[in-house]
């Protein structure tokens, strides 16, 4: 399959590639053929600098479950995290 | 049993706009004359399974050349440039078809090239090899293998492949052997349909060939698509469509 699904967002953190750790500034999100998963498709994600080359990459290549799998923990994880951030956040409201 | 051997090298051609790019080409040791053939590689990349398929051509006799279509996108790890290159949406046509004709005219320049040329390519590559031999008369025969996105939907139009191949069909300059999976949703049968039926229509020289039990990438033995028999047929086919068009 050659699909044109491919989803690229800013991204601001750092990943670790085949040279260490780098500073990253995309994500790319795509369903298509995966280089090394033995499937005929996969999601796969990047993390990448272009700007520094193509070597600066932190990748992963995962099923489709295991992609809806990721996407229900990172929302449960990220409305954890805004939970937690919301009462940091009010504390320190009313400890000024 | 007579002497065999083949060269196999990087070089350097003029590609898009006289942009220098890489390529990789190999030929049998001798003086020719040789035909040509231009290998487009496929969306993962110009990597180790497009050398060897050049490698190969040059064992059946052939010059053959696989230009580096994401050379632009920066060097190293055939994977980590291909990633880069789908995050920037891949390569603009007209650069495709200017790099490919660099190709074609590199090996037309060779003193042992005997003066035919045809090109192949998979994947995103049969899509490109068609489009191709749309845009120019520069070559003899064409194959498409499993090409995806001949026929493009109306929404998905990008910048840097605005027209659809499929509209571009009565333009095909030299004859065309096309191999499908059946098993393929992209291109799916219905899209392989829409595409022959475009071909006849403007009653073009062409072959499509279709395999049952078969997706998308069957010549590929390192991934899980691969299917033997269908392979095996597919390559005997594809030597002789060009041993029928590129035979000085």
């Amino acid at each position: 399959m050659c699909t044109s699904i491919v989803e690229a967002f800013d991204a601001d953190g750092a990943g670790k590639g085949a040279d260490g750790w780098f500073t990253i500034s995309r994500g790319v999100v795509s369903y298509d053929h995966p280089q090394y998963a033995f499937l005929e498709d996969a999601i796969a994600i990047d993390f990448m600098n272009p700007v520094d080359g193509p070597e600066k990459r932190a990748a992963v290549e995962l099923t489709l479950d295991s992609a809806k799998a990721l996407s229900a923990a990172l929302t449960r994880a990220i409305a954890a995290a805004e939970a937690e951030e919301a009462e940091l956040d009010r504390g320190f409201r009313i400890a000024v | 049993m007579s002497y065999e051997g083949m060269i196999a090298e990087s070089v350097t051609i003029n590609g898009h706009n006289d942009e220098m790019i890489s390529a990789y080409m190999a030929r049998p040791l001798g003086p020719g004359p040789y035909p040509g053939v231009v290998l487009i590689h496929h969306l993962p990349g110009w990597d180790e399974w497009y050398r060897e398929a050049t490698r190969r051509f040059a064992h059946h006799g052939y010059a053959a050349i696989s230009h580096n279509l994401y050379h632009r996108v920066g060097q190293g790890n055939a994977e980590d440039v291909a990633a880069k290159a789908r995050a920037e949406g891949g390569v603009a046509d007209d650069q495709m078809v200017g790099d490919t004709e660099g190709a074609v005219q590199w090996l037309s320049a060779q003193a042992y090239h005997n003066g035919k040329t045809g090109v192949i390519g998979s994947c995103s590559g049969g899509r490109q090899a068609f489009l191709y031999a749309c845009k120019t008369n520069s070559i003899d025969a064409v194959i498409d293998l499993w090409g995806g996105r001949v026929v493009q939907a109306e929404d998905d139009r990008p910048e840097k492949q605005p027209v659809q191949p499929l509209d571009m069909t009565k333009d095909l300059s030299c004859p065309l052997l096309g191999l499908f999976g059946n098993d393929d949703r992209a291109p799916n049968p219905e899209q392989v349909d829409q595409h022959e039926a475009e071909l006849k229509k403007h009653g073009k020289d062409y072959e499509f060939h279709r395999y049952d039990d078969a997706g998308h990438g069957f010549f590929y033995y390192h991934r899980p698509m691969y299917r033997a028999e269908q392979a095996v047929d597919g390559w005997e086919k594809v030597f002789a469509f060009f041993q029928k068009h590129l035979a000085a």
